[in-house]
């Protein structure tokens, strides 16, 4: 069956993670948050984050609304990013941005990104990147534009 | 045997394997596959007769002027207008709903104008109106859906007031499979003087269109959906309201007489078709014409019916999945839009592909209708005249394995 290929996207720990999501909802005293759609299917990813003032991100949480892989990979982002100072989660945003465009990093680096490094299988599927990349490109937005609210459609990176 | 059972050996495309898988292509209402005679007439044109129309006096461009307008007249007789020159070409529906607004529609709603729409509407035949209205302190009114996912027509007949000046309303909806009532809905809006403007995107490629019975005053579709080439559409316009419009854009082709100070324009339709055609995708559009019209539009829209007639009923006998539009076969297009409980469109869509199934899933731009529905997005399958039950059933068994693989129904939906 041709279904046995789907075990190479949709392994145990990322239907997981979709089904029991970490991080999953409001927190309470967010300084940066950002809000990223997919036009193309309707997923939203709804980020905030608190960071200290030590510029640690004290915590995160999630909403939106979207596909397996959406959900796991936010699910699965904000498990890494919690307890990171700001420019590790941007480099961390920036190791599975780049991933996912096929450029490839080295083993100790992709073990920075914990269990999310699962969801860099997504590269098989490449009409499926934009749904896992979309929580690590709002952590990059929300992190860079310090402090504000904003909205954003993501734009097709391929 | 019908000869519908051959038809797949016509579509080079259709005999290759995906993912290991053979192919069963429902992804129609996005864009249609191409026949070898189409093919094959672009390469010929190409080969032997290109050159640019309307304006050489060499031989070539003679011919390539000459199979242009051959097109234009199958086009003319494939939808039963009255003249040739009531034919427009396009880039596609998109282009011919967005030129009728910014003519027709900049010179003639007004403040506290009405604008009347489906909430079925697909983005293309929504935005320019929303956009419109906005602009000129319009009012944009939707046509509501029954409880079976029907046009309500109680509901137009409240909505189309005398102070309703276009209405615009999809002849098939691109996500429920149904067919509206246009020839009602273009009698109601004239009866208030308004317009009447068809959306045959999800149409025209499947059922035999006759715009004077209809009696619609401008019709769009577009060549791709219907096995041309992309970027090669069609507006239909009635010849009065056609040589009463302001051009679309301005620039060669398009003139009669250019002065330092004025430009007097070409005749209808030429002074809608500005800049260098897309003639290929014309003659390719003609081609295709010949291969529906060899096969009978009545033959094509009685062929897709046994289809929806067999895939249907196994689709609503699947456990957690959920058909939307009418649920009777008799009622519901080639389209068919679909969700199985507690699983994302997109995660479902790739789970087909692995089996070989290429259907759409997200939201078919038509987002206010899936608010509608209250769902984000859905699956959609759709059918053409070289789909049979093989590819059904490839359908049917492949959402049967998604539903397993991903244990729906055997362990509690989040």
């Amino acid at each position: 069956m041709a279904l046995s290929k789907l075990n190479n996207l949709y392994r145990a720990v990322i239907l997981d993670a979709a089904q029991n999501p970490h991080h999953k909802g409001e927190i309470k005293g967010a300084t940066n948050k950002m809000t990223l759609h997919n036009p193309t299917c309707g997923d939203t990813v709804n980020l905030q984050l608190k960071v200290d003032s030590g510029g640690k991100i004290a915590d995160v949480g999630f909403t939106g609304d979207g596909c397996t892989i959406s959900q796991a990979s936010a699910s699965m982002m904000s498990d890494a990013v919690l307890g990171k100072s700001r420019e590790e989660a941007l480099e961390m945003a920036k190791i599975f941005s780049d991933e996912a465009i096929g450029k490839k990093h080295s083993a100790d680096e992709l073990a920075k990104l914990g269990d999310a490094q699962a969801l860099t299988s997504i590269m098989q599927f490449p009409a499926r990147i934009k749904c896992a990349t979309l929580s690590w490109w709002a952590l990059t937005r929300a992190l860079e534009k310090d402090g504000s609210d904003d909205s954003a459609s993501s734009q097709t990176k391929e | 045997m019908s000869k519908f059972d051959d038809l797949r050996a016509d579509f080079p495309i259709l005999d290759q394997k995906v993912n290991g898988e053979r192919l069963a292509y429902l992804d129609n209402a996005a864009t249609a596959q191409r026949p070898q005679p189409v093919l094959d007439e672009l390469i010929r044109f190409y080969q032997n007769d290109n050159a640019n129309v309307h304006r050489g006096v060499h031989t070539l461009a003679n011919r390539a002027t000459r199979e242009y307008e051959a097109a234009r007249r199958k086009v003319q007789h494939f939808i039963n207008a009255k003249e040739a020159e009531e034919v427009v070409f396009t880039k596609g529906t998109t282009d011919g709903l967005n030129l009728i607004c910014s003519t027709y529609g900049e010179e003639h709603i007004h403040a506290g104008d009405e604008i009347v729409v489906s909430i079925a509407e697909h983005h293309s035949n929504l935005v320019p109106w929303q956009q419109l209205a906005i602009k000129k302190h319009a009012v944009l009114k939707y046509i509501e859906l029954t409880a079976d996912g029907e046009l309500d027509m109680e509901d137009a007949k409240n909505k189309i007031t005398d102070k309703t000046k276009i209405v615009s309303v999809t002849h098939a909806s691109n996500v429920l499979g149904i067919i509206t009532p246009l020839k009602e809905l273009a009698a109601l809006a004239h009866e208030h003087g308004a317009i009447f403007i068809g959306d045959g995107a999800q149409a025209a490629p499947h059922t035999k269109v006759d715009v004077q019975d209809l009696d619609v005053d401008f019709y769009a579709f577009s060549g791709h959906k219907m096995m041309s080439p992309m970027g090669i559409g069609v507006l239909y316009g009635k010849r009065q309201l056609l040589d009463e419009m302001t051009p679309y854009q301005y620039g060669g082709e398009m003139i009669s007489d250019v002065t330092r100070e004025r430009t007097i324009f070409a005749e209808t339709p030429y002074k809608f078709e500005a800049g260098t055609q897309n003639v290929a995708g014309a003659i390719g559009l003609g081609k295709a014409i010949d291969y529906l019209e060899g096969l009978g539009m009545d033959r094509v829209q009685e062929h897709e019916q046994k289809l929806v007639d067999y895939v249907l009923p196994k689709l609503e006998a699947i456990d957690h999945l959920q058909v939307y539009g009418p649920q009777d076969p008799a009622k519901h297009s080639g389209v068919i839009a679909f969700n199985l409980e507690g699983l994302h469109p997109h995660d479902l869509a790739t789970a087909l592909d692995m089996d070989g199934v290429a259907v759409r899933a997200g939201h078919h731009c038509a987002e206010p209708l899936m608010q509608d529905l209250g769902v984000t997005a859905t699956a959609r399958a759709s059918f053409y005249l070289y789909n049979n039950r093989e590819d059904a059933d490839q359908l049917v068994d492949a959402i049967k394995d998604a539903k397993e693989f991903f244990k729906i129904g055997t362990v509690k939906a989040k």
